[in-house]
């Protein structure tokens, strides 16, 4: 049976958006882990937070919540210990994640929170025109900094692995397929899920180019711990590794608290 | 020192930080409440955890004892410091009991400074520091000419799971030790069978959560809030409740929001500056209608202000709480038997209006114990309005609406996990799926169905009880107050000279326009009493009926109205 998962509601990213890209990729996903019984679509929750990724929730006819700025991490930790049953997904943008609320991530993955977050990372604030994120490169000219940024980037792998987080992978908006496996495997692990998504934005920071050119899906599985891991996720010279750099299995927050 | 009213007595316990001058309090408490007499005792002290002055002050007396009294009738000081800060709150024919007193303390006390060598019969017993508590507590027992086999008998009890041989032993030694001396006795108790539970006000209204179906309790700690979370913390073993202390209350609200979004009743709580940090979120909960209780005690502010002590200067903060116009409810109770009804009902009235509701409190609300008597018998659960969901296949796809518009704007709820529905909620505008809007039309219509809720509150006010009445409900000269200054505003009127009426704002928003109005009409004075520096009821009443107070009293220095001062205030206006 194919799910009718669009809504009225009117596209409006801009025109060839990766943003696109990672819709058609949940879509597919949705799909898949719906018609072969692995999930039912009514225990889906798909958060969001606020940013151009956020605009997801209204194109999705599935459950969502649609939380503020920063603070979609919390709001998914609150429903997974309310219903244990519930599959909850969240979206969120290097901004409505590294940027504002940092923290709910970082303690979300020490507590080994079963949620699942997809962070759109385009490198800036796009649905503000244009500044500097936590991700953006330093010396990047945004309109908030027009003589280069003077912040290096954050690094999030090295961070949120150290932290606890028991499942890490990298995907590209441009690669569906590739996507939408990352997605379902995240969504297979019981616990904490951790995916950084390369999307850029073709309108304020076009990065389509440079990322082309550098990612590749890595060799071989999973680190075995989490130094490995961290190791395996960052870049090899140039290159931008693709694929699950960790996962492991934990009790989780919701078992334990639920026990 | 004045003595308040006859009736009342009062014992101090002082020391230091460490000391187990709070234990010691309660226990005091507990065995007065357990003889039948009504207490209300509070605790002072500062924000660290060794050395600064703690104090615990039982008042008790077989009429109600609605808050603290300043004369003190027997002082238990457990070091110098303790006698120095007190000696001058003695009332007459009072007793101090220390380990020893410095000549100018003799000066003032004279025979009733009587040395009780604590440190020295514990150092002999090879027995812990803090159970010198125990040894002065036998003492002022005999003081109370309490029967020794009675003493006995409730020290074993409040003593059950803190070696109760040692402590009792103790409490004989210092019985004994005045008996010998055939000392006076400073009062005679007279127990009673029917006795009130001894109940801290964050207890009290934790319990009234329970007793409403509470799901969640989430709380960043912050005084003096953090009681609530301890005492339901506790209560997580025996029972399907669970409490969580995440990173940040902008994680604690957040996360209760998703709870809501799923079904769960669930609350949060913390002090001003806490509740402060959570403001966009419980817009949130405005915008997406969802049910949220959120206990919010006071402190004396702005900023860290005074982390221990109290004040009544929120009450604006907490009616104006949260960006953009959505109805809220705030409930201001005054005592611990209030904190558990108000408790109780926050739950049902935001499970009913799909609304915050806040529950104002304050040092002494949340941290002072009083006798009560709580009827969780008579809390009924209000789960809300829920939809009615068609089980068939694939047969309502699409039709549930979380944001339905209907005439009384409350929307039938659903929640994930339902088959053939899809529930939406959102922080952005929405249309009644639940979908981001941005059309002038649609959103007028949504902020209307949103405030039909408030009319539909209003409509309710007149069978709830929105403002209470006390004293000569006849008299012209009104009293009007809100929150924790019940307790001295009720005991003052065993001073005042002429009648009085004193009403009391329990629901400060929405304001019971009606009521307020009828129970002040024909008012020759209206004297406003609260603990802030500008007035906020008295700018309240005028905003939302016109009326001017004709006197305030106010105090602002983060201690509470002492009854008799704030009697004779009152006499010079009336």
């Amino acid at each position: 049976m194919s799910l009718n998962l669009s809504t009225k509601s009117k596209i409006t990213w801009c025109p060839g958006c990766p943003n696109s890209q990672i819709l058609v990729a949940w879509r597919q996903a949705i799909e898949e882990l719906v018609g072969s019984g692995k999930i039912k679509l009514e225990n889906l929750v798909a958060c969001a937070g606020i940013g151009c990724h956020g605009k997801i929730s209204d194109y999705l006819n599935a459950n969502s919540f649609t939380a503020l700025h920063g603070r979609v991490i919390p709001v998914m930790t609150g429903i997974k210990c309310a219903n244990p049953n519930l599959i909850v997904v969240g979206m969120s943008g290097d901004g409505d994640a590294y940027s504002e609320g940092l923290e709910h991530l970082i303690h979300a993955a020490r507590r080994n929170s079963d949620i699942k977050i997809f962070i759109h990372d385009n490198q800036l604030f796009a649905l503000t025109t244009g500044q500097a994120s936590a991700m953006s490169p330093k010396g990047f000219k945004g309109k908030s900094t027009p003589s280069g940024s003077i912040d290096e980037p954050f690094e999030p792998f090295s961070v949120l692995i150290a932290a606890g987080a028991t499942f890490a992978a990298r995907t590209a908006a441009s690669d569906i397929a590739g996507t939408k496996k990352i997605m379902e495997a995240a969504i297979a692990h019981k616990g904490f899920s951790f995916v950084e998504i390369i999307q850029p934005c073709i309108t304020f920071f076009d990065t389509r180019d440079y990322f082309k050119e550098r990612v590749f899906w890595r060799e071989g599985g999973p680190a075995e711990n989490p130094d490995e891991a961290i190791k395996i996720s960052r870049k090899e010279g140039e290159k931008i590794p693709l694929g699950i750099f960790y996962n492991v299995e934990k009790e989780t927050f919701e078992e334990q608290l639920n026990a | 020192m004045r003595k308040s009213h006859d009736s009342v007595f009062t014992i101090g316990i002082g020391g230091a930080a460490g000391d187990g001058i709070r234990e010691s309090g309660a226990t005091v408490g507990t065995i007065l409440a357990d003889l039948g007499y009504e207490v209300f005792l509070s605790f002072d002290y500062p924000s660290l955890i060794r050395g600064g002055h703690n104090f615990a002050r039982i008042s008790f007396s077989k009429e109600k004892v609605y808050c603290d009294h300043e004369a003190l009738d027997v002082l238990i000081a457990l070091n110098e410091e303790s006698i120095v800060l007190h000696r001058d709150q003695m009332a007459h024919n009072s007793v101090v009991l220390a380990d020893s007193f410095e000549p100018q303390d003799i000066e003032v006390l004279k025979d009733n400074a009587v040395v009780i060598p604590m440190a020295a019969t514990v150092k002999e017993l090879n027995a812990p520091a803090i159970t010198r508590n125990s040894m002065a507590l036998g003492a002022a027992c005999y003081l109370l000419d309490l029967n020794f086999d009675l003493m006995q008998n409730l020290l074993n009890r409040v003593f059950k799971d803190k070696n109760p041989e040692l402590n009792t032993k103790l409490a004989d030694i210092g019985y004994q030790l005045l008996k010998e001396k055939n000392f006076r006795h400073t009062k005679k108790i007279h127990p009673t069978p029917e006795k009130k539970e001894l109940l801290e006000g964050n207890a009290a209204f934790a319990r009234g959560l329970m007793a409403a179906g509470l799901d969640f309790y989430v709380a960043y700690p912050m005084t003096p809030a953090t009681s609530i979370l301890h005492f339901l913390a506790g209560k997580q073993k025996d029972s399907r409740l669970r409490v969580i202390q995440p990173e940040s209350e902008l994680s604690v609200i957040n996360m209760a929001l998703g709870m809501s979004y799923a079904g769960k009743r669930v609350a949060i709580g913390s002090a001003s500056g806490g509740f402060a940090l959570m403001q966009e979120a419980f817009s949130n909960a405005g915008m997406a209608e969802l049910p949220l209780v959120v206990a919010v005690s006071q402190r004396q502010a702005p900023a860290t202000g005074l982390p221990t002590y109290s004040s009544q200067t929120d009450m604006r903060f907490a009616i104006h709480a949260g960006h953009g116009e959505f109805q809220r409810i705030v409930v201001a109770p005054g005592d611990s038997e209030e904190s558990f009804a108000l408790g109780a009902q926050a739950l049902n009235l935001a499970w009913r209006y799909q609304m915050p509701v806040i529950v104002l409190m304050d040092k002494i609300v949340s941290e002072h114990s009083a006798t009560s008597l709580l009827k969780p018998e008579d809390i009924k659960i209000d789960r809300g309005l829920m939809a009615e969901i068609s089980q068939t296949e694939g047969g309502d796809a699409n039709k549930y609406g979380r944001y339905q518009i209907t005439a009384d704007g409350i929307s039938p709820m659903a929640f994930p996990g339902t088959p053939n529905t899809v529930v939406k909620v959102t922080s952005y505008e929405h249309d009644e799926a639940g979908i981001t809007i941005d059309e002038l039309e649609s959103t007028k219509a949504m902020l209307n169905k949103r405030f039909a809720k408030a009319e539909t509150l209003n409509k309710s006010l007149a069978s709830q009880e929105t403002v209470k009445v006390y004293g000569d409900k006849s008299s012209k000269n009104i009293v009007i107050f809100w929150g924790s200054t019940k307790g001295p505003v009720l005991e003052s009127a065993r001073y005042l000279k002429k009648p009085v009426k004193f009403v009391q704002i329990v629901w400060l928003e929405p304001f019971d326009v009606k009521k307020v109005e009828k129970e002040l009409k024909g008012a020759k004075n209206i004297i406003d009493v609260e603990c802030n520096r500008n007035g906020q009821l008295a700018a309240l009443l005028k905003e939302k009926t016109g009326i001017e107070v004709t006197d305030k009293i106010l105090k602002f220095d983060s201690r509470p109205f002492e009854p008799i001062s704030l009697a004779e205030e009152i006499n010079k206006k009336i």
